[in-house]
């Protein structure tokens, strides 16, 4: 008779050794990655920002100031005010709470609900597998700011609705991905085995198949973020994401940073830097932790 | 070969459909009687008999599963309706606006091209040196930077350096004009926008190069070709580079037809009255037909690239075809 219990390991090697190497491996990911751990410190940056906003910006980034209109960088305003006389630091750093918010929401539910679909699709195969596949293939038809637009067409503007926008485009293309990953992982004979064992559907998925995908799920998380970030931006841009008086990038670059593209350059400059650096951070940290955690990428 | 083409051809028609149904389905879902929005916006209370008057017209008396089946008929005999918001036909409209977009997008696609094969090939070559780090970062900031940020700061760039130069500030015509009519003019006007969305473009193709490449660089008649002392150069251009170019091509071919995402935003920056402004244009008038025929015709163009380029590579590699 097949033996089917795990070889037996002492509780506290495992402990010990698992401890360990994680250590060490995290160390050698910041030797071995330096552009990845430029990324992770400008995701850090921001993401400080994005928190303590209330603590680090020196004025309410929604009260005009009109006696201050368009100033450039000094030491009053570090990155100048905007037409309304409202202080561009303030803004930008408020901006990075509406922009990772938006960010991490679109990413983790997204990226959530594509893991449920593309690992219960690759498990359960057959019909279920054909037909989630076609449905995937139609949305995926899409690019993400048509759909993301037709979706703000039917519920609106605003926050909540540029998350649901931006959402729903993503969830094919994580489930695409984690499906191939789960393909590959269903074969192998520790899954055979958990059925053997008369553990249930949800069981082998959750214990056994989604930890065996999270590699390539975590990295194209942070691919998420970033995607989200320029979304999120571009639809505030074009007047349909984010609504006034709220601080979000892409709005700041709507309307006063083209009319007054000559005489004050700056309300165009820095918003504009803070999404590029955001969603650069984001890129940097996703291919290092690809090249990472893929054993073919490791010498490339 | 002859059935994996059927299979293929076949496979297209119900993302078709599919993509069909959804696109009218989520025009159905927009809060409010499309007719009572038309009429109402002078403002006061609309008739009845108007609203009843204008469903008819628009067909929107019938039942979903007609006007469905009429939409989709429509579609394929490239019919797509009437504005309903300037009342003219909505090909009529597209049509109008179809050459600019065109043109920037094609002019993208040869600007990335021309900078993404030889940065991306050269980045694997030099895998791991200043050269490759240096390549990777101008890669990733194309991915990171949004095209409509890049555009208003080249828009201030030439508005600066021409102010420099000639003492007033120059800026691109507005008005398009056919290439063969004025080129000068024409390319003064899509240059900038082809160049800010190809710098996206060219970023994701020269990953795709630098990855391809690394991958034919360790296969194993590389290392024959080398073994039998032939030339690096033509290692590298007969026998890698041909061979890379294949996931390279089929990403060209995807991108293209995403172009109009980039579109979007990139021709709302520099005022151009293109497809991708026309789109926004129509979310914001609410005006339905339009959003439909837009979003239907973008998705086509998406599905049928992707078929040419998968019966492309079916035809180039004969392991797909026999597969």
């Amino acid at each position: 008779m097949v033996d089917l219990s795990p070889p037996y390991v002492p509780a506290v090697d495992i402990a010990a050794e698992s401890a360990r190497p994680s250590r060490e491996r995290i160390v050698a990911f910041f030797r071995r990655q330096p552009l990845g751990t430029v990324g992770l410190v400008l995701v850090l940056v921001m993401a400080a920002a994005g928190l303590s906003a209330e603590w680090i910006a020196p004025y309410n980034p929604t009260s005009n100031d009109f006696a201050a209109m368009t100033q450039p960088p000094s030491w009053a305003h570090v990155m100048g005010t905007d037409q309304f006389g409202r202080d561009l630091f303030s803004r930008i750093v408020f901006g990075a709470r509406t922009a990772l918010i938006v960010g991490f929401s679109c990413a983790i539910v997204g990226g959530v609900s594509g893991l449920v679909l593309g690992v219960a699709s690759a498990y359960f195969g057959g019909r279920l597998d054909l037909v989630l596949q076609r449905v995937l293939d139609v949305v995926m038809a899409f690019p993400l700011i048509i759909m993301a637009l037709a979706v703000i067409a039917i519920f609106g503007s605003g926050v909540h609705n540029v998350i649901l926008a931006i959402t729903i485009p993503l969830i094919p293309r994580c489930a695409r991905v984690v499906r191939s990953s789960a393909l590959a992982i269903r074969e192998v004979p520790y899954i055979d085995a958990a059925r053997a064992c008369g553990f249930g559907h949800t069981r082998i998925i959750l214990r056994h198949m989604v930890p065996n995908v999270l590699a390539p799920f975590l990295i194209m998380l942070t691919a998420f973020v970033g995607q989200a970030i320029l979304a999120e931006a571009s639809l505030s841009y074009l007047g349909l994401g984010v609504q006034e008086p709220t601080a979000a990038w892409g709005l700041m670059l709507q309307g006063g940073a083209e009319e007054y593209a000559s005489t004050a350059p700056w309300i165009a400059i820095f918003p504009g830097l803070a999404i590029a650096l955001t969603v650069f951070g984001f890129s940097l940290f996703g291919d290092a932790l690809r090249d990472a955690l893929d054993p073919k990428l490791r010498d490339r | 070969m002859y059935r994996y083409i059927v299979n293929r051809v076949l496979l297209v028609i119900p993302t078709l459909v599919g993509a069909a149904a959804l696109v009218f389905v989520l025009m159905r879902l927009i809060p409010g009687d499309i007719c009572v929005v038309r009429l109402s916006s002078g403002g006061g209370n609309v008739d009845p008999r108007a609203v009843a008057l204008c469903h008819a017209e628009l067909g929107l008396d019938r039942s979903p599963i007609l006007q469905f089946l009429d939409f989709v008929w429509g579609f394929f005999r490239l019919d797509f309706g009437i504005s309903m918001w300037s009342g003219k036909p909505v090909a009529e409209e597209i049509a109008a606006r179809l050459p600019i977009s065109l043109e920037i997008a094609v002019m993208a696609t040869v600007v990335a091209i021309a900078i993404s094969v030889p940065l991306g090939t050269i980045s694997a070559l030099k895998q791991n040196s200043w050269i490759d780090h240096v390549v990777r970062t101008i890669a990733i900031a194309g991915i990171a930077t949004p095209s409509f940020w890049l555009g208003i700061v080249a828009i201030l760039a030439v508005l600066d350096i021409s102010h420099a130069i000639f003492g007033a500030p120059w800026m691109p015509p507005i008005d398009y004009v056919p290439f063969w009519q004025d080129p000068l003019r024409n390319l003064s006007m899509v240059i900038l926008p082809a160049l800010t969305v190809g710098y996206r473009y060219a970023a994701v193709t020269m990953r795709m190069t630098r990855s391809a490449m690394l991958e034919v660089l360790r296969e194993d008649y590389i290392r024959t070709a080398r073994a039998k002392g032939l030339v690096e150069r033509i290692i590298i251009n007969r026998h890698a580079l041909k061979n890379a170019l294949l996931p390279v091509v089929t990403l060209i071919g995807i991108e293209f037809a995403f172009l109009i995402g980039g579109l979007v935003v990139t021709e709302q920056v520099f005022n151009l009255n293109g497809v991708g402004r026309l789109f926004v244009l129509a979310v914001q008038n609410q005006d339905y037909t339009l959003t439909q025929a837009l979003v239907m015709l973008t998705v086509a163009v998406f599905v049928l690239t992707n078929l040419v380029v998968d019966l492309l590579y079916a035809w180039l590699d004969p392991r797909i075809r026999y597969g």
